[in-house]
């Protein structure tokens, strides 16, 4: 008992929030693995000054335990329980482009269009669709409050999360020979650089150069692969400023917002174009599952 | 009621490095709502790990540590096969002891 209580090395770590993990490797080798590999790999274009590389330490630290879990394990409960007034369960009645029920590789493969729906939807929106159409939910409902604040996380962040999780080291393949899809793309495209609202602004204003950034962040450049798949990465994330699990369709509603954009609908064709755009330019690429965020 | 960790324990080497994850609010009592009001304090209080029953941490957190808290740490002498478990009360009387095998 006493030796296995001596035998606690470093004792308690408390991590999460701004707190800093204390036990790492020694301070003569201050650049962690990771962060040294995404230098190398950087095109020239993007100098990385040294708190971005402190930044992704301290997030690929994070990684390791993402919190997005706790959210991962309430959406594994939610898919499988019969719930809504029809009382059936997603497991035995959704279809996202896998087969009933399978979530298995279905993140990667969305947008995509279903004839069913006869709409392109990224897999928020179909899961949405699912939720209304098979167990009887109403979308008014869902859409009232459709993403997490620091009170509450809707049922529909959960189960985004849930299914994006089984997606994790796949490869993106959004179907664009899919002529629907293509159209989605190409309207997508459009759309982003479309330049409106008090700034006149366009999507493309901030995304698409290289080695932008506003204040820390950097901005990726969304018109290549490589800058598209780091819109697409981390996303559902778990945001560790106010502990919320944010998703995909919830970053293209606040671009909209930070344009001074109208408020997008939820679930629309408008955001499942945008991101048909945005995913399908990143395809081929891997997707590293749901992320985490400061 | 209150959702269930997430436990982690694996052996690397001759040590378990074990890494709990817990889904609670930890609000700290002084944040307030948009009306002014203050949102009351709920937060973990005592936290403990058990290596097969036996107490290895006894712990006191408070309303400073984050929200959905992580904690890390490591146990020697421990092998594979053996179950860690992780308890906490909050603040409201509210608790939640989760288990894993170490792997």
């Amino acid at each position: 008992m006493k030796r296995l209580i001596a035998g606690m090395l470093g004792g308690l770590l408390v991590m999460g929030g701004a707190a800093a993990q204390t036990d790492k490797k020694p301070a003569s080798k201050p650049a962690a693995k990771p962060a040294a590999q995404a230098v190398q790999a950087a095109p020239a274009a993007e100098v990385k000054d040294a708190a971005t590389l402190e930044f992704e330490k301290f997030r690929a630290e994070m990684e390791d335990s993402n919190p997005a879990e706790l959210f991962e394990m309430k959406g594994e409960e939610q898919w499988k329980a019969k719930r809504g007034p029809k009382n059936v369960s997603l497991a035995e009645s959704c279809d996202l482009g896998k087969g009933v029920g399978q979530v298995a590789g279905a993140y990667v493969i969305h947008p995509r269009y279903y004839a069913d729906a006869n709409a392109v939807m990224d897999l928020e929106r179909r899961v949405v669709w699912c939720m209304v159409e098979k167990q009887g939910f109403k979308f008014d409902d869902i859409a009232k409050k459709p993403f997490a604040d620091s009170n509450s996380t809707p049922d529909i962040t959960n189960l985004v999360t849930y299914v994006a999780t089984h997606s994790k080291n796949m490869k993106i393949a959004v179907p664009l020979d899919d002529p629907k899809v293509r159209d989605a793309f190409e309207t997508g495209k459009a759309m982003a650089a479309y330049r409106a609202g008090p700034y006149d602004f366009s999507c493309n204003t901030c995304h698409s150069g290289d080695g932008k950034r506003i204040r820390m962040q950097q901005l990726p450049n969304i018109s290549t692969p490589e800058g598209a798949i780091k819109g697409v990465q981390g996303w559902p994330g778990y945001r560790m400023t106010g502990g919320v699990m944010l998703t995909h369709q919830w970053r293209m509603t606040d671009c909209f917002r930070q344009q001074r954009f109208p408020q997008p609908k939820y679930a629309s064709d408008a955001i499942a174009n945008l991101l048909t755009y945005m995913i399908g330019t990143a395809n081929g690429l891997e997707y590293k599952g749901p992320g985490i965020k400061r | 009621m209150a959702d269930p960790m997430k436990i982690r324990a694996q052996m690397k080497g001759d040590v378990a490095e074990v890494r709990v994850l817990m889904s609670h609010a930890m609000e700290t009592g002084t944040r307030k709502e948009a009306d002014g009001k203050l949102v009351p304090a709920h937060h973990i209080q005592n936290m403990t790990v058990a290596l097969n029953g036996k107490t290895v941490i006894a712990g006191q957190i408070a309303g400073s540590v984050s929200k959905n808290p992580v904690f890390g740490f490591k146990v020697k002498g421990a092998k594979a096969g053996d179950k860690v478990a992780v308890s906490w009360i909050d603040n409201k009387g509210d608790k939640r002891t989760d288990e894993a095998a170490v792997a």
